[in-house]
């Protein structure tokens, strides 16, 4: 009773993350690919995810300080980013990254800055977010996972 | 799903390159979920050290196109020149344009993230058409329906024992008309569609001397017509040559660059098969090669032909080739498992026919070349050769597969496969002495080319020297290029009702082994050591004596020899259309 109200809690922030728009499809494919041989996929990737985009933020970051109004170097440091944030379908900071990028494409270094202070806002939360979410999983137990968010 | 590794496409080597470790990781899964068997890694530059060393590992390649360490359009190219892989392209950046560039730097596949798994089930399409394409080329665009392939299981080849048989059939009256064109007689346009002076080895050797006489920037077809001083011949035919010629120099020259730069690689199979030639991808010349003396000593040859009015035969002479080296052994058992599993998706489109019966799974002591050709029985029939890509073997010859071609303007029957008129057929096998790995494939080559258009030849046993030191790739089994040393090929059991034996002449490095008139020549030496761009060429037009002149043989040989083996002058002095 107490994994199913678990598994529940789960069910529920997962479809809130869908539904504000944090995470998108490519998530349940992820979870998707989960199977006996890999029971945790999900949340390995996730991990993995939060532990190199770290890496790329860092480096978008040096980048914007040693070269400013460098934008194509910003920019091609923020495509990796970008392309991370597809990986595991993280749809809000990925259009915090579109922005910035666009940013890039105007040369407007002041809204670089902004964009930036975002990405890394919604990287931060996304975070915080996901890791309730899997910890309430390993709480419920191996068979919280994959339910997939009605309506998605 | 099951994952029967047998079973295309099931067990398809999938190389996955990206700088973005979470998608490698989800790559990877995904594609193992398809039963690929899956490498990942990271760097471009890694994918490359790791597609080099085990060439033949892998069928297919994922590749992201921002990596930091290397454009992935820049892997994309060296891929398609070293390895002639198809490779697939993804990126989050759909611009069209971005796209279109892969495309034009050859990826098969421009695949958007997120990718998705269904995508990636798919992938294996690309890997068969490229085989069916090459299976295509090689049949000039016929119907699959005609074609045989046959096949090429060279496994074995490290354990001395080397075998190579060439079955072709061919009707007289076809040879006679070869002969007819061979003869060169001038006006003969008129009388053959396909009629074309054959740049026979001495010929282009008298185009050869001509040319570094005077002088390769100032040469001019007239010139060179009139130094040659050969009857039967236009300055149209020369000028012709002389620009296959060129090309060929050019391009031999080009690959030396890159192999300076590691990274040669010729991609053939792009070329087509019509009927004027690519000389330009073929043959590679340089031009101070051309002159100087070959480093080859002598070189013998016997070729023994033999008609046989016999339906439909398939001879094969087996000779067995001792071979030193023994490193080979690993890498060819690998590849025979893995050949298997590569030839059963092309069987549904081909029918194999006139397999050796020790060609497959009597691994390791035998390798075999088989060519069937079909007969077509009329004027021009195109021979051709080509290496199938399935890179898991170590073999002297690579894969290969002739399909018969049928002429189309004369077609014959599908059904005269079976009973051709008067079958010739001719087999060639070699020796290895331990000496020159290298050297070997590219003079089994020859030998067999020079052979296959006359289609009456049988060369018994060339006995090819290899040194002990074989360098050679442990992990593909095409790379001969380590090997240093020269070919030495020494001839015996020549006899022929047809022709005798004869020593080529080896004046000139370039010079092919040039068989007296009645006798067809064997250009064991000078023989392009690049087999690479050979596709559609025709090859050795035989003079008088061969009776085939019109025959048009293609060669694809492996590209990784190729492009190894680009340096050795053997090259000089191929260039015959």
């Amino acid at each position: 009773m107490e994994y199913a109200n678990l598994r529940r809690q789960a069910a529920s922030l997962k479809r809130s993350l869908f539904d504000q728009g944090y995470l998108d499809e490519q998530f349940c494919q992820i979870e998707d690919l989960q199977d006996e041989t890999s029971p945790n996929f999900a949340e390995e990737v996730v991990s993995l995810f939060f532990k190199d985009s770290v890496r790329l933020v860092t480096n978008i970051e040096q980048a914007m300080e040693k070269y400013p109004e460098d934008f194509n170097r910003w920019d091609a440091h923020m495509q990796q980013l970008k392309g991370s944030c597809y990986s595991i379908g993280a749809s809000k900071m990925n259009n915090e990254c579109t922005l910035f990028r666009n940013n890039c494409g105007q040369e407007n270094a002041e809204g670089c800055m902004r964009s930036f202070q975002k990405v890394k806002r919604e990287h931060a939360i996304l975070r915080q977010k996901l890791e309730s979410y899997f910890q309430l999983l390993r709480q419920a137990g191996p068979a919280g996972t994959a339910t997939r968010p009605a309506g998605k | 799903m099951a994952a029967d590794a047998t079973v295309f496409p099931y067990g398809l080597r999938v190389l996955v390159v990206d700088d973005d470790p979470t998608w490698l990781k989800i790559l990877e899964k995904m594609l193992r979920k398809c039963s690929y068997e899956v490498t990942t890694c990271g760097l471009a530059r890694v994918a490359l050290e790791i597609l080099r060393e085990r060439k033949s590992k892998f069928d297919i390649v994922i590749s992201d196109v921002n990596m930091p360490d290397m454009d992935g359009f820049k892997l994309l190219e060296h891929i398609g020149l070293e390895m002639d892989l198809p490779v697939i392209m993804m990126s989050i950046d759909g611009e069209t344009s971005r796209v279109m560039k892969g495309v034009q730097h050859g990826a098969c596949d421009y695949l958007l993230k997120p990718v998705r798994m269904k995508e990636l089930r798919n992938i294996w399409q690309h890997v068969y058409r490229k085989r069916m394409h090459e299976v295509k080329e090689i049949e000039g665009h016929d119907s699959c329906d005609d074609l045989q392939i046959l096949r090429y299981g060279f496994e074995g080849f490290d354990e001395k024992g080397i075998f190579i048989t060439a079955d072709s059939d061919t009707t007289r009256k076809r040879k006679d008309l070869d002969k007819d064109h061979a003869d060169q007689d001038s006006s003969d346009g008129a009388t053959a569609k396909k009629a074309r002076v054959v740049w026979s080895v001495d010929l282009h050797q008298k185009f050869v001397n001509a040319v570094n006489q005077i002088g390769f920037d100032k040469v001019g077809p007239k010139k060179i017509l009139d130094l040659m001083n050969v009857p039967g011949i236009t300055r149209e035919n020369v000028a012709s040559h002389l620009q296959k010629y060129r090309l060929y120099l050019g391009r031999l020259q080009k690959q030396n660059e890159e192999r300076i730069l590691g990274a040669a690689r010729q991609d053939f199979s792009n070329k087509g098969t019509s009927e004027n030639l690519n000389l330009r991808s073929s043959f590679q010349d340089q031009p101070s090669n051309v002159s100087s003396g070959y480093p080859h000593a002598s070189q013998k040859i016997q070729g023994q032909s033999s008609m046989l009015d016999s339906q439909l035969e398939d001879t094969k002479c087996t000779v067995p080739l001792p071979a030193s080296d023994k490193s080979r052994n690993s890498v060819n058992d690998v590849a025979d498992s893995q050949n298997v599993a590569d030839a059963s998706p092309l069987s549904g489109v081909l029918s194999f026919k006139g397999l050796p019966v020790n060609q497959d799974n009597n691994p390791s002591e035998t390798m075999i070349m088989e060519c069937q050709t079909w007969n077509g029985g009329v004027p021009s029939k195109q021979f051709m050769q080509y290496p199938k890509h399935n890179h898991a073997r170590c073999d002297l010859l690579g894969d290969y597969a002739c399909l018969p071609k049928p002429d189309l303007e004369h077609p014959a029957a599908p059904g005269n496969f079976f009973t051709p008129p008067p079958l010739i057929s001719m087999s060639c096998s070699m020796e290895l002495d331990a000496r020159n790995f290298s050297d070997v494939k590219p003079a089994l080559l020859d030998c067999i080319k020079s052979l296959s258009p006359a289609l009456t030849c049988t060369v018994d046993s060339v006995s090819v020297q290899l040194s002990d030191s074989v360098v050679t790739s442990t992990s593909s089994d095409r790379k001969f290029s380590t090997v240093e040393g020269l070919p030495y090929f020494d001839q015996t059991n020549s006899q022929g009702p047809l022709f005798r034996s004869q020593e080529p002449s080896t004046t000139c490095g370039l010079d092919l082994a040039s068989l007296p008139e009645d006798l067809p020549s064997y250009p064991l030496q000078g023989v392009p050591f690049e087999n690479i761009g050979l596709s559609s060429i025709d090859l050795f037009h035989y003079n008088d004596t061969m009776l085939l002149a019109g025959l048009q043989s293609n060669w694809y040989d492996d590209q990784e020899f190729i492009s190894e083996t680009t340096d050795y002058p053997l090259m000089d002095g191929c260039l015959f259309a």
